[in-house]
C-alpha cells in the first residue's frame, strides 16, 4: 500500500535545506519549517545553523515533520536555544511536545561540559618533567615498601605463630610447584644449547671436552638462577600484581584494614615468604636441569658418558655453586616485592589493573637482571 | 489493544543441575513500564539476561518485537533495545562522554567529534551533569553511574530498555529521582521498559503493571492493585509487610 502513493515532493538525503525552510509570515514573524526525519541516523546530515537569527523564529511548522528523536530534538535545541525551544514548543501536538520540552529541559539543566584546556608549546617538557618526578616517587616507594615488608617480616619471624601458614603454603604450591614444569623444561633446553655452542667452538680448538665446564660454570653461577628468576618474575610477579590490583578495585584491602587487619602482613608476608623459601629450590632444580640438558648433548654430540660428565662437573670448586645460590633469596625478594607493590598501586580501573601488572613484570625482569650484572662485577672483583 | 513487544513463551533456563525457570510465560506491552519483582535469587537477572540474548533457554522461547534474537533479524533487533547493567558495567577505560559515543561510532559510523557532540545530548538527557562528562567511572558517585549509564543504554535511540535494580544502592532521594526520570524518558520517547526492582517505592511510582516471579514462573502480572490483593504468601509479605506497608503509605 505504500507504493501506491504519490512519493513525497523531492527528499534527497544528503541535501541540508531539506530539513529546514524559513517561511515569512504576514505580521513578519518567521516560521522555522521542519521537513524529513530529524533522526539520529541522519545526525550527520542535520542543520547546523539557522538561516535567520534564533529570537527572529516565531513558531514552528511541523507538519512535513515525518520522525523526531530525542538527537533530532537536542540538535533543534543546539539551533534555537533550550529556552526559545521550550517556548516554540508550547504550541505543539502533545506528542511532539513532551520530546521537545523534555529535551530542552534537560539540556538547560544540564549544564555546559568544561572548556578544553589550551594547546601548551611546552607539553613535551612538562610531560618529559612529570616523567622523571614519578620514576623518583615510584622509587622512593619502592624504597619506602622495603622497608615495611622487612619490618613485617622481621616480625613474622620473631613471632612464628603470626605466620599466615596456610595462605603461605598455597603461595607455595601456585609459585613453586606449579612452576616446576616449566622451570625444567626451559633450564634443560638452554642447557643443551649452551653446550651445542660449546661444542661447537671448542672443538674447532680440539678442547670439546671443555664444553662440561662451560655448561658447569654458567649454569651454576648465572643461568640456574637467572633462568628460574626470569620465569618467576613473567610468572609470579604478573600474578601477584593482578590478584592484589583485583581486590584493590574490589575494595577488599580496604575492607581488610577496616577490621583491623594489616593488608601486608596478611596478603604479602605469605607472598615474600613463600617465594624466599620455593626459590632457591627451583633455581637448584634449573640447575639441574641444565646440566642434564648439557650431559644429553655431551653424551650425543662430544661422546661424553655421563659418568665422565658428572665426575668433571665434581671437580668445579664448589664456591661458583654458592655464588648462583646466595643470589637466590635476593632475586625472590625482588620479585614478591615489585609483584605486590605494583598490586596495591591499581587505581580502581580494569585497565589499571593490566598496566600495573605489565609494569610488575618488566621491572622484576629489570630488576633481576640489574643484580646478577652487579652481583657478577662484585664476585669478579673479589676473585670468588 | 496495544501489541507485545516482549513475548517470552514456555522459558526454561538452567545451570547444571539448578533450574532457575521452568516453562516462564510473560508480556511486556507497547509503551508500559513493566516491573518485575521477585524474592532474591528467583531469576530476575536470569530472566532479563534471555530476553536479550545473553543466556540460552533450554527450552521456550522469547520474542521482542515479534522476532527471535537468535534468528536471522538478531543484528538488527539489538539496535532497537538498551540495557542498564546491575552495576552499570561503563568501561572503566573510557570517560563518560566516550561510554555513550562508543555504540554511536560503533554502530552508526559518526566522526569521534560529532558522536561526542550526541553523546553529551544523551547525557543530558538522562540528567547527567555535563561538567563531568570528562570524567571516567571510577570517579562518579552511583547516582551518577547510573545516569551515565542509562545514557548509554539510551544512545542508538532504543525503543525498548531493560533495567536491572536501576535504583539498588541508590539513597531514596536520588532512586526518586531516578524513578521520576524513567517515567518521564517514557512518555518523552515513547519508550518502552522492563524494569527489574527490589524497591517496593519504585514499582508505586513508576511501574504501570507488575509481574512477580517465584517458584520459576511469573505467579501473576497485573496493574499494582491487583497484584497486591492476590493470595499467596509472599506476595503478601511482600507488599503487607512494613516496608511494603510504608511504600503505599508514601504514595498516598
Ligand atoms: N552464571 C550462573 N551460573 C550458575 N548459576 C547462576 C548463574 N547466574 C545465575 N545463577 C543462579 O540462578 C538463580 C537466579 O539468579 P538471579 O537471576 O541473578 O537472581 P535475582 O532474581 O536475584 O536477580 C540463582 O540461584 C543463581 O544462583
Ligand atoms: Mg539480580
Amino acid at each position: 500500500m505504500a507504493q501506491s502513493q504519490p512519493t513525497a515532493p523531492a527528499s534527497s538525503p544528503g541535501r541540508r535545506d531539506d530539513f529546514l525552510e524559513v517561511r515569512r509570515r504576514a505580521d513578519g514573524g518567521a516560521v522555522l519549517v521542519l521537513r524529513g526525519a530529524w533522526v539520529t541516523a541522519r545526525w550527520r546530515e542535520l542543520p547546523r545553523a539557522l538561516p535567520v537569527a534564533a529570537e527572529t523564529v516565531a513558531a514552528l511548522d511541523i507538519a512535513q515533520l515525518t520522525a523526531l528523536d530525542s538527537a533530532g530534538a537536542s540538535r533543534l535545541a543546539a539551533l534555537l536555544g533550550a529556552q526559545r525551544l521550550q517556548a516554540l514548543a508550547a504550541a505543539l501536538p502533545a506528542e511532539r511536545r513532551a520530546l521537545l520540552e523534555r529535551v530542552a529541559a534537560s539540556l538547560a539543566a544540564a549544564g555546559s561540559p568544561p572548556a578544553p584546556a589550551p594547546r601548551d608549546l611546552f607539553a613535551p617538557l612538562v610531560a618529559l618533567g612529570r616523567t622523571t618526578s614519578r620514576g623518583l616517587a615510584h622509587l622512593r616507594l619502592l624504597v619506602g615498601f622495603l622497608g615495611l615488608v622487612l619490618v613485617r617480616l622481621g616480625i613474622a619471624l620473631l613471632t612464628p605463630h603470626r605466620l599466615r601458614l596456610t595462605a603461605t603454603v598455597h603461595q607455595m604450591q601456585a609459585a613453586g610447584l606449579e612452576a616446576v614444569p616449566i622451570v625444567t623444561l626451559l633450564s634443560f633446553l638452554v642447557g643443551a644449547v649452551v653446550a651445542f655452542l660449546g661444542a661447537t667452538v671448542l672443538q674447532v680448538f680440539g678442547a670439546g671436552i671443555y664444553t662440561v665446564d662451560l655448561v658447569a660454570y654458567s649454569f651454576l653461577r648465572e643461568f640456574g638462577v637467572l633462568l628460574a628468576a626470569i620465569l618467576l618474575a613473567g610468572r609470579t610477579a604478573s600474578s601477584f600484581a593482578a590478584q592484589l590490583g583485583t581486590m584493590k578495585v574490589n575494595e577488599e584491602i580496604d575492607a581488610l584494614e577496616t577490621l583491623g587487619l594489616d593488608p601486608v602482613e596478611v596478603l604479602v608476608i605469605p607472598r615474600v615468604v613463600a617465594l624466599l623459601v620455593v626459590f632457591p629450590l627451583l633455581s637448584f632444580l634449573a640447575m639441574a636441569a641444565g646440566l642434564a640438558g648439557g650431559a644429553a648433548v655431551a653424551l650425543v654430540e662430544l661422546a661424553v658418558s655421563p659418568a665422565r660428565f658428572l665426575a668433571i662437573v665434581e671437580e668445579v670448586p664448589v664456591r661458583h655453586f654458592w655464588v648462583g645460590m646466595g643470589k637466590a633469596p635476593l632475586f625472590a625478594f625482588t620479585i614478591a616485592l615489585i609483584g605486590c607493590l605494583e598490586g596495591f598501586k591499581v587505581t580502581g580501573s580494569a585497565s589499571s589493573v593490566g598496566d600495573r601488572t605489565t609494569s610488575a613484570v618488566v621491572q622484576a625482569i629489570f630488576f633481576v637482571i640489574l643484580f646478577d650484572a652487579l652481583a657478577a662485577l662484585f664476585c669478579m672483583e673479589m676473585g670468588w | 489493544m496495544s501489541e507485545a513487544v516482549i513475548q517470552v513463551q514456555g522459558l526454561t533456563t538452567r545451570f547444571g543441575a539448578t533450574v532457575v525457570h521452568r516453562g516462564l510465560d510473560l508480556e511486556v506491552r507497547r509503551g508500559e513500564i513493566l516491573g518485575v519483582v521477585g524474592g532474591s535469587g528467583t531469576g530476575k537477572s536470569v530472566l532479563l539476561r534471555a530476553c536479550i540474548g545473553l543466556v540460552r533457554p533450554v527450552a521456550g522461547e522469547v520474542r521482542l518485537f515479534g522476532e527471535r534474537l537468535d534468528g536471522p533479524a538478531g543484528d538488527a533487533l539489538r539496535r532497537r533495545f538498551g540495557v542498564l547493567f546491575q552495576n552499570g558495567a561503563l568501561f572503566s577505560s573510557l570517560t563518560v562522554a566516550e561510554n555513550v559515543a562508543f555504540p554511536l561510532v560503533e554502530h552508526l559510523g559518526l566522526p569521534r567529534p560529532e558522536a561526542l557532540e550526541l553523546a553529551r545530548a544523551r547525557l543530558a538527557l538522562a540528567g547527567f551533569p555535563l561538567e563531568a562528562a570528562e570524567r571516567y567511572p571510577k570517579a562518579l558517585s552511583g547516582g551518577m553511574v547510573k545516569r551515565a549509564a542509562l545514557a548509554r543504554a539510551l544512545a542508538l535511540e532504543p525503543e525498548l530498555l531493560f533495567l536491572d535494580e536501576p535504583t539498588a544502592g541508590l539513597d531514596p532521594i536520588t532512586a526518586g529521582a531516578f524513578d521520576r526520570l524513567v517515567v518521564t524518558l517514557r512518555d518523552a520517547l515513547g519508550l518502552t521498559v522492563f524494569l527489574v526492582t527490589h524497591d517496593l517505592d519504585t514499582l508505586y511510582a513508576a511501574c504501570d503493571r507488575v509481574a512477580v516471579l517465584a517458584r520459576g514462573r511469573v505467579l501473576v502480572a497485573d496493574t499494582l492493585a491487583r497484584v497486591r490483593d492476590t493470595d499467596d504468601p509472599w506476595i503478601r509479605e511482600y507488599f503487607h509487610g512494613p516496608r511494603g506497608r510504608a511504600a503505599a503509605a508514601a504514595q498516598r
